[in-house]
């Protein structure tokens, strides 16, 4: 016993050292702060209305409970969300990820029911399918200079259509080892698929933050004409940001798929753009583009998850399932209003009319901060 | 503006020049009444999408029975949208067709179209749902009394359970009338048992996903759901069959550890069976075709119709749901 202290000391004083690190950097960034407040909220409210909510239990070798859920269900909307996230960089927008959602489930049910192919052949031609969307999207956006909500707009409805020519009006339904596991179940305890966006979301953050790929993509966001002066191939950066999303959409799509054992063309990541578009935004994100945070875009699909859990588990009445969501998304919202953050600000300094002058301090370094960015 | 009133007239003046044709055919020739019923009629239908095994096979099956008598059907999938329906049902208006076969996605909102219909003296026959307008604006509702299918479903866990079950349901859209005649046949039912009572209920949407969602948090809300919940009543097939997978993934045995009881008697739901992971279902019949041409006939030759054309389907257990599935197959 005696012996193991010294190391839990150290590391404890590690971790401390960590969380002081984190505070500083909220305190230069409020912002930051709102989506995990918010996520908190929500979860602590719904573990007072249900209890054992936040319960997890160890079932059959996996993690069991509703925050297990949380992240489950979240996958697909996590997925969607990082491809949407890059393109909103762009200044763009990806309404179309529902439709191509459906097009890669109904592409991996067909082809797993009709071929003898090898499942992994099958999950390449669901993301190519995905990647083709992506091109007609990005080739309207960057080549023919339609705007991106116009563009997508247009695969939005056709895909659905495409989806359900492919299945032929049925929900197919498939048998495939492979893909079940993918769909649900478990690796070290967590759901498969938890383990496949988490590598998808590390990837896309060390490609955009540790390269200078996710610079030249907010600059083009912020402002193209200026980036292609400086010498940085904006086409080719905004027809790649489409074909991103397009194959996040459509790994989602074989995932959603996969949860049901079949493929439905007319339900499958229905309405699922607006839900990715609302995690991005609620990040803290510019629709104007030039200013995304992936990390914070999770947090807002689990702020979403979440509310559709808690609600799913309360045992509310469904017909103020609808109006309850929005109401509570309303008031997320309006805490990281600029103007909100602005007036709690300021009742914060009259309580506190001695430190004002070190709060001034603070406000000024806090400013200059901004304008580095 | 002036587009539009022009087009009003234009629309007014070929039903006028339909209505003078039928009344000189009809003066003309006596056996008018006959001559109707083996004539070829143009039926519009707008169907609500395919968002169901169930809905599909209804489809094929009044594609089938249109064939089978020489009609000419323009079919228009609305993809759960109202306002796409409305749209659909205006555009047979406007091509003048004898006939219009609706199933409504939702029950309110089809006043104005309707009155529509009836301006230009088109019958409009609901099939297989109802909505909430005056019964003199369309010609009849061919379908099953959704509230009788509630009710069946009480009756049979009422007679499996000895009246004694905590059950929870699975509802379908929120406002749609299978939803809450459904709901409102099974809870009239359950209320006369003081031992069985719903202690969960959420919206699947009729969606295979939405059922598996809904269902694992309902098992995750029960602390020992084995014990705590004794049936799942699910009001619509697909709905079942995600709850099922919850309930697999779970470790709990569906049928066995939690009844399964639902309605409208995809194929699928007989596999279930057969694997004994299901217990009953109640075909909700989808030959409704015949029926309903049969209505927009008798309209045509002058009889009166009435309003509710009921068509029930039995309900099934797995003794019979090899055979069934492969009927169906």
């Amino acid at each position: 016993m005696i012996d193991i202290r010294p190391p839990i000391k150290a590391t404890n004083m590690k971790k401390h050292h960590a969380l002081q690190h984190l505070l500083k950097r909220l305190q230069k960034q409020p912002k930051t702060l709102a989506p995990f407040v918010s996520l908190l909220l929500i979860l602590s409210v719904t573990a007072l209305i249900t209890p054992g909510f936040l319960e997890i239990k160890f079932v059959n070798g996996h993690l069991y409970g509703s925050l297990i859920d949380i992240l489950h269900r979240g996958t697909p909307t996590a997925l969607v969300a990082l491809g949407m996230a890059v393109v909103i960089g762009t200044r763009g927008i990806d309404l179309s990820v529902g439709a191509v959602i459906a097009i890669s489930g109904a592409v991996t049910a067909v082809l797993t029911v009709n071929t003898d192919w090898p499942v992994w052949i099958v999950i390449a031609c669901a993301l190519g399918s995905g990647l083709v969307c992506g091109l007609w999207n990005g080739l309207l956006v960057s080549i023919f200079n339609i705007q991106p909500i116009v563009a997508t707009l247009i695969l939005m409805v056709a895909g659905r259509g495409i989806a359900q020519m492919i299945t032929e009006g049925q929900i197919v339904t498939f048998h495939s080892t492979v893909l079940n596991a993918i769909g649900n179940e478990f690796f070290l305890a967590f759901p498969i698929r938890v383990w496949i966006v988490l590598g998808m979301i590390i990837l896309t953050i060390v490609v955009m933050r540790k390269t200078s790929l996710g610079l030249f993509i907010e600059a083009v966001g912020a402002n193209v004409r200026a980036s292609r002066l400086v010498g940085i191939e904006a086409r080719l950066l905004v027809l790649s940001a489409y074909m991103f999303s397009g194959f996040c959409a459509a790994l989602s799509g074989i995932i959603i798929a996969a949860d049901i054992r079949g493929a439905d063309a007319n339900n499958a990541g229905l309405w699922l753009e607006l839900d990715a578009i609302l995690a991005v935004v609620l990040a803290g994100a510019s629709l104007a583009g030039g200013r995304i945070y992936l990390g914070l875009t999770i947090i807002g699909v689990l702020i979403i998850q979440t509310l559709t859990t808690a609600i799913l588990t309360s045992g509310l009445p469904v017909q103020y399932n609808l109006v309850v969501k929005a109401t509570i998304i309303l008031a997320v919202l309006l805490i990281q209003s600029p103007t909100t953050r602005q007036w709690l600000a300021k009742r914060f300094q009259s309580k506190r009319g001695q430190n004002a002058k070190k709060e001034q301090n603070s406000t000024s370094s806090q400013n200059h901060g901004r304008a580095d960015q | 503006m002036i587009d539009r009133s022009i087009r009003q007239h234009l629309s007014w003046f070929d039903t006028l020049k339909q209505h003078l044709l039928t009344t000189v055919l009809c003066v003309a020739l006596p056996v008018c009444s006959v001559s109707a019923s083996a004539e070829n009629l143009t039926i519009g239908f707008s169907q609500i999408g395919s968002e169901s095994g169930w809905r599909t096979s209804e489809t094929e099956s009044i594609k089938a029975e249109a064939e089978r008598r020489g009609y000419n059907l323009k079919f228009s999938d609305a993809q759960q949208k109202q306002e796409n329906q409305i749209k659909a049902v205006r555009s047979f208006i406007a091509q003048g067709v004898d006939g219009i076969l609706l199933a409504p996605v939702v029950e309110t909102g089809w006043d104005q179209v309707l009155k529509e219909a009836k301006r230009a003296h088109i019958p409009v026959v609901l099939v297989d749902r109802g909505v909430d307008a005056n019964p003199d604006l369309y010609l009849t509702k061919v379908a099953s009394d959704f509230r009788e299918e509630g009710a069946l479903a009480a009756s049979w866990l009422a007679a499996k359970t000895n009246g004694k079950c905590n059950i929870v349901e699975l509802q379908g859209t929120v406002g749609s009338s299978a939803a809450i005649d459904r709901k409102a046949g099974f809870d009239a039912v359950i209320s006369n048992f003081p031992n069985m009572k719903i202690i969960r209920s959420q919206s699947g949407d009729f969606t295979r996903a939405g059922g598996k969602e809904v269902m694992e948090s309902f098992l995750k809300a029960e602390s020992n759901p084995k014990k705590d919940i004794c049936a799942l009543f699910s009001h619509n097939d697909d709905m079942a069959l995600g709850a099922i997978l919850a309930m697999k993934e779970a470790g709990i045995k569906p049928s066995k550890d939690i009844l399964v009881v639902s309605i409208d008697g995809v194929p699928d739901i007989f596999k279930a069976m057969m694997d004994g992971e299901s217990n009953a279902t109640i075909e909700l019949n989808p030959h409704l075709g015949a029926p309903a041409f049969d209505a927009i006939l008798a309209y045509r030759a002058g009889k009166t119709v009435p309003k509710w054309i009921k068509a029930n389907g039995p309900l099934y257990l797995p003794d019979t749901a090899a055979a069934e599935y492969n009927k169906r197959k």
